[in-house]
């Protein structure tokens, strides 16, 4: 399979602008890959640098040492294949839903950005929602507008971090489903950051784990071997998937703890 | 009887008129001649020569308005400062806000200066200015301009400085290169932090015409006020500033009305969130 992105010994480290003494290793020699049209989830315990490697992914973050490349190219600068799902609000709050997802279209200067914006909110459930402004839309669909404007700009690598860690769980599992059946669709490389160990095997192809930090680097990974398509409810009562859950798990336990007691101690 | 008149939201602009009223009878009973019997000053005349009569002041009021009609020129001069130096210290408060935020080094180099600037006391320009652009509209236009420019300056600083970053690292990955993002993310954050400094600033353009016209002038309202003065006219004078407050006023509801129009995106604070 051909690589859609690459990590090859990539470490990064921080340094902190008034005490330039003072250095952060959130990731350290990680080699990681993710073929055209796979689906890779990457876990870990809280604060080992997952949103670290997507920042690199995405060519706002230069890691110290090491390359990321894209479909064979070394990265630099920002990555124009790629499509950004971030974790926290990234709505423009002066922008209606359809406004914010036909942003993306209408930079590139895409002639029907309205029509394609349109159809993107009708795919993800909102199409009478265009005119509505971020603050009057709830949590869930904020992020499904989050979604489309990723998704409409057509990217062959999607970057996700943690997309559905604030929704409750029956939303987040409709939303799962949801870029479930649009990735089906579209086979589109994802690189996919959760903490929560269920969301990634119900979902992905492949899962990475993470050390704990500082310094963390992959410790295992295991190929989801479940059928698809999948309904992420169903398929956790699956025999195979409480296997695989518990395989990686074992790998993930002592990292977590090992993690929770650094921050503890911090 | 009281349970009707009770202070309640059904009866507030009820009360605020009363007040008002209320306030202006307390004004005539106290300065008209001959009406109580002198308290503080010799003669029943000196009150009404100090604070003027409200009567007399409305008559002065009617005259400019509807009988003489002749304060609609001076009106406009008025205006068309006010307008003039709030619409071009605003545009020229953006302009530097955004390019100093944009460039730190710039910024950095400007600071004390900008500092040192703001911290003058800018009404004693006024003179200068009348110097350098004459007595006529210039001249309080340029002194409307350095009290409001700082104003819209500092908050569009901040306004930039402000951007969440996680809005733009996403408009930079939907591809916005620097000039979009300048239109569509720094430009629309810095707007909302201009809209809540707008209403000092018109109120301060506003302060700017009226000083420079009394400080030497040949038209506007501020140098009717200045004439009046000249003659102890103090019912003159009054009438002046109550029209200078009406017209304050309007100049602010109307920047409340733009502010409605143009933020509509922003929550409106007990507003819930819509599903």
């Amino acid at each position: 399979m051909d690589s859609a992105l690459r990590f090859d010994g990539v470490s990064c480290t921080f340094i902190s602008r008034d005490d330039p003494g003072q250095r952060y290793t959130a990731v350290r020699d990680v080699s990681l890959t993710v073929g055209a049209g796979e689906f890779v989830s990457v876990v870990g315990p809280t604060g080992c640098g997952k949103s670290t490697l997507l920042n690199m992914a995405a060519g706002l973050l230069t890691p110290s040492s090491g390359t990321v490349s894209v479909f064979g190219q070394p990265l630099a600068g920002l990555n124009a294949k790629a499509g950004y799902m971030f974790q926290a609000e990234s709505l423009m709050p002066w922008r209606t839903a359809l406004g914010n997802v036909m942003a993306g279209l209408e930079f590139r200067g895409a002639a029907d950005a309205k029509a394609q914006a349109g159809d993107w909110l009708r795919r993800v459930g909102l199409g009478g929602f265009g005119d509505r402004y971020p603050h009057q839309l709830s949590g869930g669909m904020r992020k499904r507008v989050s979604l489309a404007q990723t998704l409409a700009l057509d990217p062959d690598i999607i970057l996700m971090d943690e997309p559905f860690s604030a929704l409750d769980i029956q939303t987040r599992q409709l939303m799962e489903n949801e870029v479930l059946a649009l990735w089906a669709a579209k086979k589109k490389a994802v690189l996919f950051i959760t903490h929560d160990l269920d969301e990634a095997i119900a979902m992905s192809d492949r899962v990475v784990c993470l050390s704990a930090g500082p310094g963390s680097h992959p410790i295992g990974e295991f190929r989801i071997d479940l059928e698809r398509p999948r309904d992420v409810a169903e398929v956790r009562a699956t025999p195979r998937f409480v296997e695989l859950h518990q395989a990686i798990w074992s790998v993930l336990r002592d990292e977590v703890v090992k993690g929770y007691q650094q921050q503890l101690a911090a | 009887m009281w349970k009707f008149i009770k202070p309640r939201p059904g009866n507030l602009r009820a009360w605020q008129l009363g007040l008002l009223v209320a306030i202006f009878v307390l004004w005539h009973v106290l300065t008209a001649p001959g009406l109580v019997r002198p308290f503080l000053f010799d003669n029943d005349r000196q009150a009404a020569f100090f604070f003027g009569e409200p009567l007399k002041i409305f008559g002065r009021v009617w005259a400019w308005f509807v009988t003489g009609a002749d304060i609609y020129h001076h009106l406009w001069i008025t205006l068309q400062e006010t307008v003039l130096a709030f619409g071009i210290g605003t545009a020229m408060g953006l302009g530097c806000g955004l390019w100093l935020a944009l460039s730190p080094m710039a910024a950095a180099i400007c600071e004390p200066y900008i500092k040192a600037l703001n911290s003058m006391p800018r009404v004693i320009l006024a003179p200068i200015f009348a110097v350098w652009f004459g007595l006529g509209v210039a001249s309080k236009v340029a002194l409307g301009i350095t009290l409001v420019f700082f104003i819209v300056f500092f908050n569009v600083y901040q306004g930039v400085k402000e951007v969440s970053p996680v809005v733009l690292a996403n408009a930079r990955m939907l591809g916005a290169s620097r000039r979009q993002l300048l239109r569509h993310v720094y430009l629309p954050s810095a707007t909302s932090w201009v809209f809540s400094s707008l209403h000092t600033s018109v109120g301060l353009a506003f302060v700017g015409a009226v000083v420079g016209e009394y400080l030497g002038s040949a038209e506007g309202v501020g140098y009717l006020i200045l004439q009046a003065e000249g003659s102890f006219d103090i019912n003159t004078v009054m009438a002046g500033i109550l029209v200078l407050t009406a017209f304050a006023l309007l100049l602010d509801a109307a920047v409340g009305w733009g502010e409605r129009r143009l933020m509509k995106w922003q929550p409106k604070s007990g507003e819930t969130e819509k599903l």
